[in-house]
């Protein structure tokens, strides 16, 4: 059956900003648990930086604290990266989709959405953070575990997938980023406690610390981690597994449906592919992570342009995305 | 009657009716014995018990999103139909005479549009008045001569009925343009299967289960060539549409694809729906967009829900809508008035579901009258709908009736007057315990070679107490309608 060009964007934003939502509850969830830990002020701070929200957070707040910092990304319905939007962009997606995707896949996302959007302020401070951001943490994976035990395979699984792997390879190169960049006065003092404890909660905010102490069960070096974080082939969060599964996303969709556009898409995909491939981590740390990382962004989005252009019918000026990336 | 407390008496045993019809009870002189064994189930009820069932259903209704939106004055409000859990129960000997009423209404107007947009034959004979036709807002020119198939216009039909104090159904609007209200139909029927399986248990109740493949069947046959599987597609105005809901219930039941305007482009008069692999042709629209939505070239140039050009793809035959362009003439309330005249015109045929009492305000006379008895009368404006600007002369305050005269007489064609029909009442779940609620019935026809009938329809409940008014944007709610199988429970229904 066809699949309108409109419904084939949908889906793939619905699963961008469902993955989006879980990126978030997890990295507000690390830092929670570090607040607490750590004296001062500045881990509220890191969490603006990391998503690089400095000029619009300071506009509507004069001090990061925990609950200015906390409303901002949980709560904040005028804030488009806050909890409460990115899960409204993604049920208005799903709302979009009704026809198309399965009855529980809608149900859970609406009532997953009512919750949030329930939350009071009294709800998410400090003392109850981890626990409402675990809990989000858990629809965002229920919602994976239903869209994967329901959701009819047709293009339109295909479309879904390719939104999740592009949107978790962007979070992952995000992550990377400012955390290094953050952190790059303290690479000269290898080992500092600050240091590994960053890097400790960058791991853990993605699931990845006992998988990277099972491959370098001694020390952790920044570069050990970043080259993890991208060229694990092990680490369902890694850049490079992301697009591999994107790779291979791309072309059993062309071929399975006879799709006849999407050529530059996949170019841009192996263009990625190889250049992940071919150099290591040490090689990529003495000529820029940074801007290794911009690179690998900018791939991804000319990615989804390509997409856009091949398969949701925009047209190539009108690219600017619909929706925020 | 406060029944709050667990005496464990039969729940309905001092329910009271009234002067009014019952649904479940029918007249004092004569009961309806279709429902006594329903009667006794729900009577059998703990009534705290009945409450939690329905605040399941309530719930669920929200969670699955069966719901519509309101606007208020800043926001869009999902809100559910609120779902009543006492049925609405018909007897198949009542159900049998209000199908074949409503095929023959159908076939009626059908045939009326027809000739309108053809040879004019009931214009020149006289029988409904020229001017209420050709000076209709929703008289369509562009259908001049225009040949449809099986000269179908109104493929999906909404016939309002009311239930007198005699227990006499009676038409009281004709939704022959976009009705609305089905996916609640079925819905309503899931939600009372879940909650509520004891009471339908052993009940042969009438399936509604099969309304989108009926449709789909219809859609398909009307398809341009009849052609071997047609691409049948949904054109709803979008996510914001108050009726969202029943556009993604009827598309998902179809198997067809749920489009919008901008989903839709037209190429050398031929309709197209933008995929994922570029165009691919469309055949048959079933179109929740109202005529002058659905083509800024043809009508509104400022719509922008709407396909330009799709009215010349239709006008060459290249793609089937339903329903056809220019059926807002025939469910006008003015024109409504003519139904049983051409009935009788067209199948010389006595009405089988009698008009409630009509008059023209348009006509001297029954401006008189009007003006005479605003007391007694249900005065409407025959453009609206949704039961927006309609006074109710018995419960209307002294400014209310002045205004309502002072626009009769500044407009008398837009106004219509009705007597206050005394809409029968069905037993309905209320806080105070189970009470007398008014009740009217819309069932849904689809027409394509010939008419079907979903048993049963959409029975709407004005949950206030004492009000008349069901529409759903004016806090009306909904009832599972049940159509009781030949020969089950049948008793002497009225």
């Amino acid at each position: 059956m066809n699949l309108l060009a409109r419904y084939a964007e949908s889906i793939f934003w619905m699963a961008r900003y469902m993955e989006r939502a879980e990126n978030l509850a997890r990295i507000l969830d690390v830092h929670e648990t570090f607040a607490r830990d750590m004296r001062g002020a500045t881990n509220w701070r890191s969490i603006v930086q990391l998503n690089a929200d400095e000029a619009d957070f300071f506009a509507r707040h004069d001090r990061a604290t925990a609950e200015t910092v906390v409303h901002y990304y949980v709560l904040d319905q005028s804030h488009l990266n806050s909890l409460v939007s990115i899960v409204r962009m993604a049920r208005e997606n799903a709302r979009t989709l009704r026809p198309w995707i399965s009855t529980e896949m809608w149900t859970q996302i609406n009532v997953f959405y009512n919750r949030i959007l329930a939350l009071r302020p009294e709800d998410v401070t400090v003392q109850h953070l981890s626990r409402v951001c675990a809990s989000i943490k858990e629809a965002c994976q229920t919602h994976a575990g239903i869209t994967e035990g329901t959701f009819y395979r047709d293009q339109g699984w295909y479309f879904y997938q390719l939104g999740k792997y592009i949107e978790r390879a962007d979070q992952t190169t995000r992550l990377l980023d400012i955390k290094y960049h953050t952190l790059l006065p303290a690479t000269a003092d290898d080992g500092s406690t600050l240091d590994l404890f960053q890097w400790f909660t960058v791991l853990r905010s993605t699931a990845g610390y006992h998988a990277f102490r099972r491959v370098y069960p001694r020390g952790m070096t920044p570069a050990t981690v970043a080259g993890f974080m991208l060229f694990n082939e092990g680490f369902p969060r890694s850049v490079v597994m992301c697009v591999r599964q994107i790779d291979g996303l791309l072309t059993r969709l062309k071929s399975r449906y006879n799709l006849r556009r999407g050529s530059e898409a996949m170019e841009k995909v192996d263009e990625l592919l190889g250049a992940l491939l071919s150099r290591p981590i040490d090689a990529v740390i003495r000529d820029g992570l940074h801007e290794y990382l911009d690179w690998v962004q900018q791939q991804l989005s000319g990615i989804t342009k390509e997409m856009g252009h091949a398969f949701f019918g925009q047209e190539p000026a009108a690219a600017a995305a619909v929706q925020t990336q | 009657m406060n029944r709050t407390d667990a005496s464990g008496a039969d729940l309905l045993s001092s329910y009271e009716w009234g002067i009014y019809y019952d649904e479940l009870f029918g007249r004092p002189d004569a009961p309806a014995a279709h429902t006594e064994a329903i009667r006794r189930r729900i009577g059998a009820l703990d009534f705290a018990e009945l409450r939690r069932r329905a605040a399941d259903a309530e719930r669920e209704l929200y969670n699955l999103g069966i719901t519509f939106l309101v606007y208020s004055e800043k926001e869009a409000i999902d809100r559910i139909l609120p779902f009543d859990i006492l049925p609405r129960v018909l007897s198949a000997a009542e159900w049998t005479k209000l199908e074949a009423g409503i095929v023959q209404r159908v076939t009626a107007l059908n045939l009326f549009l027809h000739d309108i947009y053809h040879d004019a034959k009931i214009l020149r004979d006289g029988v409904v008045p020229e001017d209420l036709v050709r000076g209709n807002p929703n008289y369509r020119p562009q259908m001049q001569g225009l040949d449809v198939p099986f000269d179908t216009y109104i493929h999906i039909m909404g016939v309002d009925l009311v239930r007198d104090r005699a227990g006499t159904f009676r038409v009281l609007e004709d939704n022959g343009r976009v009705p609305s209200g089905v996916s609640y139909v079925v819905e309503n029927r899931h939600m009372m299967q879940r909650v509520f399986p004891d009471l339908m248990q052993d009940i042969g109740i009438r399936r509604v289960d099969d309304y989108g493949h009926r449709l789909l069947e219809a859609m398909s046959e009307i398809a341009p060539g009849g052609g071997s599987d047609p691409q049948v597609v949904l054109l709803s105005p979008g996510a914001h549409n108050s009726a969202y809901f029943e556009h993604i219930f009827l598309a998902r039941e179809m198997g067809v694809p749920l489009v919008e305007g901008r989903d839709l482009v037209v190429e050398n008069d031929r309709v197209y729906m933008k995929t994922t692999d570029g165009l691919a042709p469309v055949h048959s629209i079933y179109r929740r967009l109202d005529d002058n939505f659905i083509d800024p070239l043809a009508f509104n140039p400022d719509s922008l829900l709407g396909v330009p050009g799709i009215m010349d793809a239709y006008r060459k035959g290249n793609v089937a809508l339903a329903n056809a362009i220019g059926t807002g003439v025939a469910d006008d309330k003015a024109v409504y008035c003519y139904v049983p005249r051409m009935i009788k015109y067209y199948l010389g045929e006595e009405a089988i579901i009698p008009n409630v009492d009509t008059r023209i305000c348009r006509e001297p006379d029954a401006l008189r009258y009007t003006l005479d008895h605003l007391e007694e009368l249900v005065v409407k404006p025959v453009g609206e709908a949704g039961g927006y600007g309609i006074t109710i002369g018995p419960r209307a305050t002294r400014a209310q009736l002045d205004d309502c005269r002072a626009k009769l007489l500044a407009d008398p064609a837009n106004y219509i007057s009705q007597p206050v029909v005394d809409l029968s009442v069905c037993p309905t779940l209320t806080e105070d315990g189970i009470e007398p609620r008014h009740v009217d019935l819309r069932p849904f026809a689809i027409t394509a070679n010939k008419t079907w009938v979903l048993p049963g329809g959409l029975s709407r409940v004005a949950l206030k107490k004492g009000t008349l008014i069901v529409n759903s944007s004016q806090g009306g709610g909904s009832k599972d309608t049940w159509v009781l199988e030949d020969g089950q429970n049948e008793g002497s229904a009225p």
